[in-house]
């Protein structure tokens, strides 16, 4: 294929490299903060360092699964009004989606990873862990959706009204699997019971959410060009194709 | 819309009646699957008198999926999905008809099983009442969830592995709130049963309002 | 008369590919269109873009009065659409099909009765399972399930394939019927011999543009 000039073709613009310098920064901070300032909880010793990327991941995540919702039903609401219209909702929500995923999942590991020091075992049947692997793989489905080969808008409305079921969904298995089970430690802010957060820790927490936040949006704008310069790549094909139609047409006429 | 809805039903009901399909395949696949939950749990009475009610729901998600599965190959076997873009039905009576033919079907393959659980695990059904409701709510949050899903998944060439993979997750919490509510309708456990019965019941009352809501942009193409 | 089909440089995209590349087309009620062109060249395409299951991302196109970039869905309960594919219940019987899709249309079922025998298919058939059908059976029985909704614009994908020569003549009779009735009737046909053809005007399709018309007759 032919070289593309012009930011155009790039996922990166220069509003993009600052903010990809400041998530590396913010990381780095994050790491120095929790790792080093923090201290160690008095019950749970050096494994609540945990904490600082377990839980800022699973907000972030609900976050981005807030997004693709939102996203998703205004892609609906536009593609009603103009047959094509809204694409740059679908695109949104799919790219959030994407972050959303990897946020489920990076929260999955630590927890199973602190479950295994705090309680000795990687898995327990407990409200929040099931939920959250429930949350996951709705998502890894979205995303297979996402991925086959279809008409973009039939797959635009299909996906959209599939992450807008799956969001509704979710208060449904969160009460349930909650009746199921109550053994888990109660939401952490809100309620602060052990390991108590406080002080170093509580700010360390917060900041981690916020550095947390910053990578996210960064990876939801990578990942939302991306989608878009596949969508021109077929855009430019279709053209091209157009074109040829029409060429063919007058040399036989 | 009423009336376009039993239309729908009453045809799904007549493929069925033609084909049997769900009592000739679908109904003793799902008995087998309680006899070899027995082999997985080597025969343990008392293991499979404790799982029955949660047994008994696995059976009908598993023998449902195919249900749903089959209630969209038969509209995008020979292009009907055109024919029903091209006529005067609506999309919320198609979702309503389809819901309602698939919980007729479920409803038959549920009457071979409660016989099986109760036979194959030697349970007593001490509650009458709240397992038909039990079974009732179960049932209608499957079938409107399900074929909200199978329209999202139809006429793909991969819907036969898609589709469970999409429709477990939502499933879940039916799963475990007709499993307890079984657990109590058995007496194998008390549990809130009735509780979990109403939270069925709003499921499907959810997911029917979503379905009718959004199932017009399931069908359109390009 | 009136216009029934009216294009102006349609572009329509399926599949990632231009089905339609800038087509012109007018047609008037009561016209029979034999509709030509080799393989690929937009003749199914026009036909699902007429009746609104292709929607078209440039140029206007007006179908029985509906403006087809604002609604695509109006026009069709009342277009009849036969394509490569019969749209059957294979498990129905033929009757309880006819039926279905008469209901389906909001026609009377009794309907459905008339609009079998005209395709000449015996009352011995009608409790038939359409599984068993022949090709050229099913075929009657498609064409059946599109006469009995009554459409005022009928769009017929290669409707003689199948068909034996005394299905051909029975369906030449009815779209003529059609026509004269008021109804308009556009259909794709590779048949050569065009003297035979009950059509009022022949129009050729190319690379998705209109490359002939014979204009109305």
């Amino acid at each position: 294929m032919a070289q593309m000039p012009g930011t155009k073709h790039m996922t990166a613009t220069p509003a993009t490299r600052v903010l990809g310098a400041v998530a590396l920064v913010a990381v780095l901070l994050m790491v120095l903060l929790g790792l080093v300032v923090s201290p160690a909880d008095v019950v749970q010793g050096q494994a609540v360092r945990m904490l600082y990327l377990h839980v800022p991941s699973i907000w972030i995540a609900y976050g981005a699964f807030v997004l693709t919702s939102l996203s998703s039903a205004l892609f609906l609401i536009r593609s009603r009004r103009r047959h094509d219209g809204g694409r740059h909702y679908d695109r949104l929500a799919g790219s959030a989606a994407e972050v959303g995923v990897v946020f489920t999942g990076i929260t999955l590991a630590t927890g199973m990873l602190w479950g295994r020091v705090t309680w000795g075992t990687y898995w327990q049947w407990d409200a929040r862990l099931t939920t959250t692997v429930l949350l996951f793989v709705t998502y890894l489905g979205y995303l297979a959706l996402r991925r086959l080969p279809a008409a973009p808008m039939t797959r635009g409305r299909r996906t959209a009204v599939m992450a807008l079921v799956s969001f509704v969904n979710v208060p449904i298995v969160h009460y349930s699997v909650d009746w199921w089970r109550t053994l888990h430690q109660k939401a952490s802010l809100s309620v602060g019971r052990r390991p108590e957060i406080t002080g170093e820790m509580y700010w360390t927490l917060l900041y981690s959410t916020l550095a947390v936040t910053i990578v996210a949006s960064w990876l939801i704008v990578h990942r939302y060009r991306v989608i878009r310069l596949e969508e021109l790549r077929d855009e430019e094909a279709l053209e091209a194709l157009i074109a040829s139609r029409l060429k063919e047409d007058d040399v036989q006429a | 819309m009423l009336r376009e809805a039993l239309l729908i039903a009453r045809k799904d009901l007549r493929v069925e009646w033609r084909s049997k399909v769900t009592l000739g395949h679908v109904a003793p696949l799902a008995l087998l699957i309680l006899v070899v939950f027995a082999f997985a749990f080597d025969a343990n009475a008392r293991l499979l008198e404790l799982g029955a009610g949660g047994l008994y729901w696995v059976a009908v998600l598993f023998g449902g999926t195919l249900l749903i599965q089959r209630a969209f190959d038969v509209e995008t076997e020979d292009g009907n999905f055109d024919a029903f873009r091209m006529s005067a039905i609506g999309a919320p009576s198609l979702f309503l008809g389809k819901s309602l033919g698939v919980f007729f079907q479920v409803v038959l393959l549920e009457l071979v099983l409660v016989p099986g659980v109760v036979l194959l695990y030697n349970v007593r059904i001490e509650n009458w009442v709240l397992l038909l409701a039990a079974a009732v709510g179960g049932t209608l949050a499957f079938s409107v969830c399900g074929v909200l899903w199978g329209a999202m998944a139809a006429g793909l060439r991969v819907r036969a592995t898609l589709l469970p993979l999409l429709l477990v997750p939502v499933l879940a919490p039916v799963l475990l709130a007709g499993s307890r509510a079984f657990d109590t309708a058995l007496g194998v456990r008390a549990e809130a049963g009735w509780t979990w019965t109403s939270l069925m019941f709003v499921i499907a009352a959810v997911h029917t309002a979503i379905g009718l809501g959004t199932f017009g942009f399931l069908l359109e193409e390009g | 008369m009136s216009t029934v089909v009216k294009f102006h440089k349609v572009v329509a995209v399926a599949g990632g590919f231009p089905v339609l590349a800038g087509l012109d087309i007018e047609i008037a009620k009561g016209e029979i269109v034999h509709l030509r062109g080799s393989n690929g060249a937009g003749k199914t395409s026009f036909m699902r873009v007429c009746a609104g299951l292709i929607p078209i991302s440039d140029g206007d196109a007006n179908v029985l009065g509906f403006d087809m970039r604002d609604d695509r869905r109006s026009p069709r309960r009342h277009i009849g659409l036969l394509g490569h594919d019969n749209h059957l219940y294979k498990d129905l019987w033929v009757q309880e099909h006819v039926e279905f899709r008469a209901a389906a249309t909001g026609a009377e079922a009794g309907d459905a009765g008339a609009a079998l025998r005209r395709v000449g298919l015996s009352d011995r058939l009608w409790s038939v399972p359409i599984e068993r059908l022949s090709a050229g059976q099913r075929r009657r029985v498609a064409i059946a399930s599109m006469l009995v909704g009554r459409p005022q614009l009928w769009l017929l994908d290669e409707p003689h394939a199948a068909l034996d020569d005394e299905g051909r003549g029975l369906l030449d009779e009815i779209l003529v019927e059609a026509a004269s009735s008021g109804a308009t009737v556009v259909f794709a046909s590779h048949e050569r011999d065009l003297s035979k053809s009950v059509a009022t005007r022949v129009v050729t399709l190319r690379g998705g543009r209109l490359m002939e018309d014979s204009g109305a007759a």
